[in-house]
């Protein structure tokens, strides 16, 4: 992940970044942005998705009042209204623009959030922009960026990405963490949860992962249980306050009913043990 | 090889070729042989490679083009008595060798039957038949005898039809727009630009509207023993609707689940079916439909279940597992898609009862429960995925009680 990231850095490439929800996609763009100092433009992705939405826009109001105005002025004269109607005053940035504008601060962190959930035509368009880092406005030319931004694409993977723009990035796919590693999250994101409470979120979390779930709980889930349980003053897991806060773990119905019960009560008695045999070991 | 030939014995060949190609469906006329002539003539005909890329250069425009053209170009040159080569296939008693060492596409075959001149052509036919079993995509028409005991030239006909036949299926409303006149919305950005067209003087708005769209289909086909007479036919018809059109995925399942839709898009469908062919490796075996399910619920619902999807499961319900998990996962299916369609073509007995276990446990969780095994009720099922529901099918409902 750290070498993806670091090319996609100094080689000034997009990085697109696939995984299932919650893994922390979208946490990379805004961490990135925060620590190198940039600014973090964010693109979220929607079915239906235009340039107008996603790029830019001509400003039609003042535009109209533009035409009012030259034809108060007894100015009628139609080219030259028509090259001043589109000059760049007019236009309103959208998201992709901005990210080819100068920064003071350097060039902005540009993240294209869910690239899935909008259609084929759209990512089509992306490619002049990831490529040579223009975006062609009809009326006024092409616009270059003065220093290319750095671009995160996500996707959750509701369908594929087409081949024309992956290979235009660094790919990389990002998998639930490792127990240590979610346990380091944790300690960063969650400090005000007992030290115990942490220990026991992660090792039930991560025995969930190795079971049949339609959908496993992403480490969203796992802080969001996390602050739940020390909302709810928990100082460890036990049968009953996992009972009530299921539903932050879990998503789905059927998951829910799988878990709740016996199975939790099994997963957490399995975890007591072995917590117990570690801490026997390192003593 | 034609080298020893005349030049007038060559353009005859070369024009027999061209023509062969044609009715194998390539787009090659006149204009072609002109060219095909005049470049070899450029080029020569010292060597066979130079003489196959002098050819495949003018004749070949199109990528799915070039697997047929292969193999016409290596049976049409190898011999160009192709004639005799052709009828010596088709003798019993001939001491000829089988001749294709891979099997010929049946649409190769077909064109160069067809190319001899005339008086030969009524034996022809009956030789293409002999030819061709010895494939694995004539192979199938045996098996499709059996679809409605059709006879081969029949399943050819029936094949042809599928190949015809167009889906529309009912479309559902995205968010993106489209000029139209009695649009609901006003395009600014067009009005604007229409405005600099005309002056100043008067605005004429141009209305837009939302833009339609035909939903995701997605086709999961049994294609286990006791379906075997159907799934061949039915993959001819899911390639017909994959080339149709774009956001159809067609899964196959025995006892496994594949995806094939990358091997469907092959345009050909000779070459299509024998790549789905090589690539599934639980043909006619058993079924277990609750595992093959979960696998599809698990891994691909989220990624090819898009807004209104619309899924057409066809299998018989005779499940090895006797249902076992499958209602569960038939049930999570329902819920991911828009309408759930169950093709079984055991419908066609006007006594059939859903009985089986398996049966059971899909029936409470389809929209539609329609039969699959001609070409009338591929027809019907065309017609009925561009309405709501099939006109004249008997509802779910009715089918419950029987399948308590």
């Amino acid at each position: 992940m750290a070498t993806a990231v670091y090319l996609a850095l100094s080689l000034n490439r997009p990085l697109f970044l696939e995984g299932e929800a919650g893994v922390g996609k979208t946490e990379i763009a805004k961490v990135l942005a925060a620590s190198l100092g940039r600014q973090l433009i964010r693109l979220q992705c929607y079915e239906g998705l235009d340039i107008a939405s996603a790029a830019y826009e001509w400003n039609y109001a003042r535009q109209m009042l533009e035409i009012r105005l030259a034809e108060a002025a007894g100015d009628a004269d139609r080219d030259r209204l028509a090259a001043d109607l589109f000059e760049a005053r007019f236009l309103v940035r959208r998201p992709l623009l901005q990210a080819l504008d100068v920064h003071a601060e350097g060039p902005p962190v540009l993240l294209i959030d869910e690239l899935d959930r909008t259609d084929e035509p759209f990512e089509a368009y992306l490619l002049e922009l990831l490529s040579d880092w223009q975006l062609s406005v009809p009326e006024l030319g092409t616009i270059t960026a003065a220093a290319p931004p750095i671009v995160i694409l996500t996707s959750n993977r509701t369908r594929e990405i087409h081949d024309a723009l992956k290979r235009r990035c660094f790919y990389h796919w990002v998998d639930y963490p490792s127990a240590a590693r979610e346990l380091r999250i944790l300690e960063l994101k969650a400090p005000d949860a007992p030290f115990v409470l942490r220990n026991q979120v992660v090792g039930f979390v991560q025995k969930l992962r190795q079971l049949d779930l339609f959908k496993m709980p992403g480490v969203a889930e796992t802080l969001d249980w996390c602050s739940a349980l020390t909302q709810l003053d928990a100082v460890a897991l036990h049968p009953a306050v996992i009972e009530d806060t299921l539903g932050v773990l879990l998503k789905y119905q059927d998951d829910i009913e799988k878990i709740q019960g016996t199975e939790a009560a099994r997963l957490l008695t399995e975890l007591q043990v072995e917590m117990a045999e570690a801490a026997m070991r390192m003593s | 090889m034609t080298d020893d030939g005349t030049a007038g014995a060559l353009a005859d060949n070369i024009g027999y070729f061209v023509r062969a190609l044609r009715a194998a469906g390539l787009p090659v006329g006149t204009g072609h042989l002109l060219d095909a002539l005049a470049a070899v003539q450029q080029v020569g005909i010292g060597s066979r490679t130079d003489f196959y890329w002098t050819l495949h250069a003018v004749l070949v425009s199109r990528i799915r083009d070039r697997e047929v053209f292969d193999q016409a170009f290596h049976v049409f040159w190898r011999n160009p008595g192709l004639l005799e080569r052709m009828r010596s296939l088709a003798l019993p008693d001939s001491n000829a060798p089988a001749v294709a060492p891979e099997p010929l596409s049946r649409r190769v075959a077909d064109a160069l039957a067809t190319t001899a001149p005339g008086t030969a052509r009524i034996s022809e036919e009956t030789e293409l038949d002999r030819d061709a079993s010895e494939t694995w995509s004539a192979s199938e028409s045996l098996d499709g005898q059996d679809f409605e005991s059709m006879s081969a030239d029949e399943i050819e006909q029936a094949k042809a039809a599928i190949g015809r036949m167009q889906l529309l299926l009912k479309p559902v409303r995205v968010r993106r727009r489209e000029p139209h006149p009695r649009g609901q919305r006003t395009d600014l950005r067009a009005s604007m630009r229409r405005m600099l067209r005309q002056g100043p003087d008067s605005i004429t708005l141009v209305k837009a509207r939302n833009r339609s769209r035909p939903p995701p289909l997605v086709v999961i086909c049994d294609i286990s023993g006791s379906m075997k007479r159907y799934s061949r036919m039915l993959l001819h018809f899911t390639h017909t609707l994959t080339n149709d059109r774009d956001r159809v995925f067609t899964f196959v399942f025995g006892t496994r689940l594949t995806h094939i839709t990358r091997f469907l898009r092959e345009r050909d469908v000779d070459l299509a079916l024998a790549r789905v062919g090589s690539e599934v490796l639980d043909w006619d075996g058993g079924t277990r439909i609750g595992s093959c399910l979960k696998a599809f619920n698990q891994a691909w619902s989220r990624r090819v279940l898009g807004t209104g999807a619309v899924v057409l499961l066809i299998t018989d319900g005779l499940d090895r597992d006797a249902g076992s998990g499958l209602g569960d996962e038939m049930r999570r299916l329902h819920m991911s898609c828009a309408r759930l369609i169950c093709l079984n073509p055991l419908l066609r007995y006007a006594a059939y009862e859903p009985r089986t276990q398996g049966m059971r446990a899909i029936l409470p969780h389809v929209d539609e429960f329609l039969s699959i095994h001609n070409l009338d009720s591929m027809r019907d099922l065309v017609e009925a995925l561009g309405r709501d529901r099939a006109r004249n099918a008997k509802r779910v409902e009715e089918w419950l009680p029987m399948a308590r």
